[in-house]
């Protein structure tokens, strides 16, 4: 499947974590830190499983990778790029071009059809909607397997139809790296293979990066690398 | 492709809420086309009624009359604070032309706001036919710059408003009370032993009873001999561009001329300050209205940013910035407003037309005219889209500042 062309011949760092520290009501009685010190580095093309009990700060440590959050302390580069330095404004724009997103519910705008919820990230980013936009977002959706529900409401689509319309839409600014929060855990089984294998292909064949949440033990012996998340801790 | 193309993505985003929100929408919309119909409907209203009592007014008088000083007593005082007499009397006001009035009347017409300026001989007298007699006004006038002020041609209803030497103009109540008609003689007498006999050339309706059994107009040199006033001129009337303007401007003149100027706003206080209670009215209600249009706008937005704050959240994780997430809210707004005004303005000028049809004089006449304006339209448009805005400003700045983390959580 050719869903874009980045790859690269000699792999380089897509994410590089270091003394990542969360703590949240900082400064007041209850402050609770939740990441304990992060050390990670994930390589161009490597499909990442994150596992571990809830509560233990997988959710909290992929809404920091994913730059919704920032970390108390520590470095955090994407793609090379050190984020602590970065304003509101940059991390926006970075999210926007670099991370995907898939969650667990896969949030699609119930306003728009299957297709333009996956152009919005591109019409976001160039404020109008061009051909390209939409030729790229029939692409990604026949890539899904959902060329006849283009222009369907994405009210009206399975489960598991929704959810593949949410990895084309994280696919749709050809991001380095795709977070993905547990996007299996409301997908009856079939489906929930549909979404990963959808995950392996465009890591192997395209060479993104994928830090996979799952609680699905079969899901993450599948993946080639895995990392438990402990207590706010890598082990 | 469903996307407009030539929309931008705010517009977008905030027209797709709009019409996912139908139900929603519908009825907020309607919420504020009847805020708006009231404004259109009361304002249109107000300003017809006004102009129409104004209009009345002002038919028969000037907007300012410059006049003479009334003469006054000037006590004699024996040392300084200490009358010589405690008895004054008060004394005869003599009829007295206004000092070089040709001279004051070119001053006054250079003044930007006032329009015409006409010299006239305003006094009493009785008018007499047979056995009948009636104590008059007698307005001695210059047709020309005259009919501009009170247009008399206009409000004829027999013969013309010719002014000669030996003609006179009177008022329908007049001429019934007289027994007169067109060509008709009348004796008409003066304080100072002058006795004229005058033809009815024409008979008015100014439109007031009082005035039309009182008032009657005859040549200004007419006038002037009448009254023994040769080359003079008793009264200068004066018309100006904004009648509103007139007690300003009149001050202004009673300045700069010395002489004593008594506006249409003065002469007629308490019609005016009815006027303006109206006007105050008329602004309070809109000001309600509008309040009412933007809490109505507000609280179903905020109802939105709560309903839609996972979008929001999933918008805001795509890379979309705040600044984008505040415009598709206030546009909402914005759009709200303008769609509510479109709608309102047409139902406010619909009710203004059956009003129009179905409120009329006893004798089947409009009461007064109606005019919708199209300022007043534009003005509601962009007013009612600035409320829908203004009323967006605090749930869209909500939405702007959700973080993404705790919305995509719900």
């Amino acid at each position: 499947m050719e869903v874009y062309s980045t790859k690269t011949n000699s792999p380089s760092s897509v994410l590089e974590l270091k003394g990542i520290r969360k703590s949240f009501n900082v400064g007041e009685a209850n402050e609770t830190e939740i990441l304990h010190g992060i050390d990670l580095t994930l390589m161009e093309g490597e499909f990442c499983a994150v596992v571990g009990p809830s509560g233990s700060g997988k959710s909290t440590l992929l809404n920091t990778v994913g730059l919704l959050d920032r970390p108390s302390s520590g470095s955090m580069k994407i793609c090379g790029e050190e984020t602590s330095l970065l304003s509101d404004q940059g991390l926006t724009h970075l999210r926007g071009h670099k991370i995907g997103f898939v969650f667990q519910y896969h949030y699609l705008l119930s306003a728009f059809s299957a297709i333009e919820n996956v152009m919005m990230p591109m019409f976001a980013d160039a404020g109008f909607v061009n051909t390209a936009m939409h030729e790229r977002a029939a692409f990604l959706l026949e890539s899904v397997g959902l060329t006849p529900w283009l222009d369907a409401p994405a009210t009206h689509l399975s489960g598991g139809q929704q959810q593949r319309v949410a990895v084309a839409r994280a696919l749709a600014m050809r991001p380095a790296l795709i977070l993905a929060d547990e996007p299996t855990g409301n997908l009856d089984t079939k489906s929930a293979d549909g979404v990963f294998g959808l995950l392996q292909s465009v890591c192997k064949e395209q060479g993104t990066t994928v830090l996979f949440v799952t609680h699905n033990p079969l899901l993450s012996a599948r993946c080639e690398k895995t990392i438990e998340v402990v207590d706010g801790q890598i082990r | 492709m469903n996307l407009t193309p030539w929309l931008p993505f705010e517009w977008v985003v905030a027209f797709r809420f709009l019409k996912e929100g139908r139900i929603q929408t519908a009825f907020i919309i309607t919420g504020i086309s009847i805020g708006v119909a009231v404004i259109v409907f009361m304002s249109a209203l107000l300003t017809g009624m006004q102009a129409n009592f104004v209009n009345r007014v002002l038919t028969g008088q000037a907007h300012i009359q410059l006049l003479v000083h009334k003469e006054v007593v000037r006590p004699l005082y024996s040392e300084p604070g200490v009358f010589e007499s405690h008895t004054l009397q008060m004394p005869l006001q003599r009829f007295k032309s206004i000092d070089q009035w040709q001279s004051v009347a070119v001053e006054v017409a250079r003044i930007p706001e006032v329009n015409v300026v006409s010299p006239a001989i305003s006094g009493s007298a009785l008018l007499t036919r047979g056995e009948a007699s009636r104590s008059v006004s007698v307005i001695g006038m210059i047709p020309e710059p005259y009919f501009k002020i009170i247009p008399l041609p206009e409000k004829m209803v027999h013969g013309q408003a010719l002014v000669t030497s030996e003609s006179i103009l009177i008022g329908t109540e007049l001429a019934t009370d007289m027994g007169v008609g067109i060509g008709d003689k009348l004796r008409i007498s003066t304080g100072n032993g002058s006795v004229n006999t005058l033809n009815v050339t024409g008979i008015f309706d100014l439109g007031n009873k009082g005035a039309n059994s009182r008032n009657v107009f005859v040549a200004f040199r007419t006038a002037q001999s009448m009254f023994g006033l040769i080359g003079g001129a008793s009264v200068l009337d004066l018309t100006l561009h904004d009648v509103y303007a007139a007690e300003t401007v009149a001050r202004q003149i009673e300045r700069q001329t010395g002489l004593q100027a008594d506006s249409w706003i003065k002469t007629n206080e308490q019609f005016f300050t009815a006027v303006k209670a109206q006007t105050t009215a008329n602004t309070a209600i809109r000001l309600f209205v509008a309040l009412s249009v933007g809490f109505g706008i507000a609280s179903v937005l905020v109802v939105s940013v709560v309903q839609r704050s996972r979008e929001i959240g999933i918008l805001r994780a795509m890379g979309i910035t705040r600044g984008q997430v505040l415009r598709v809210f206030l546009l909402q707004g914005g759009l709200l407003g303008f769609a509510g005004a479109l709608v309102g303005a047409s139902m406010g000028g619909a009710a203004l037309v059956l009003w129009q049809k179905f409120q009329r004089n006893a004798d089947g006449t409009v009461m007064f005219a109606l005019t919708f304006d199209t300022q007043l339209l534009v003005q509601t448009l962009v007013l009612a889209s600035l409320t829908g805005l203004l009323a967006a400003f605090a749930p869209a700045l909500r939405a702007a500042r959700l973080d993404p983390v705790v919305a995509i959580r719900g």
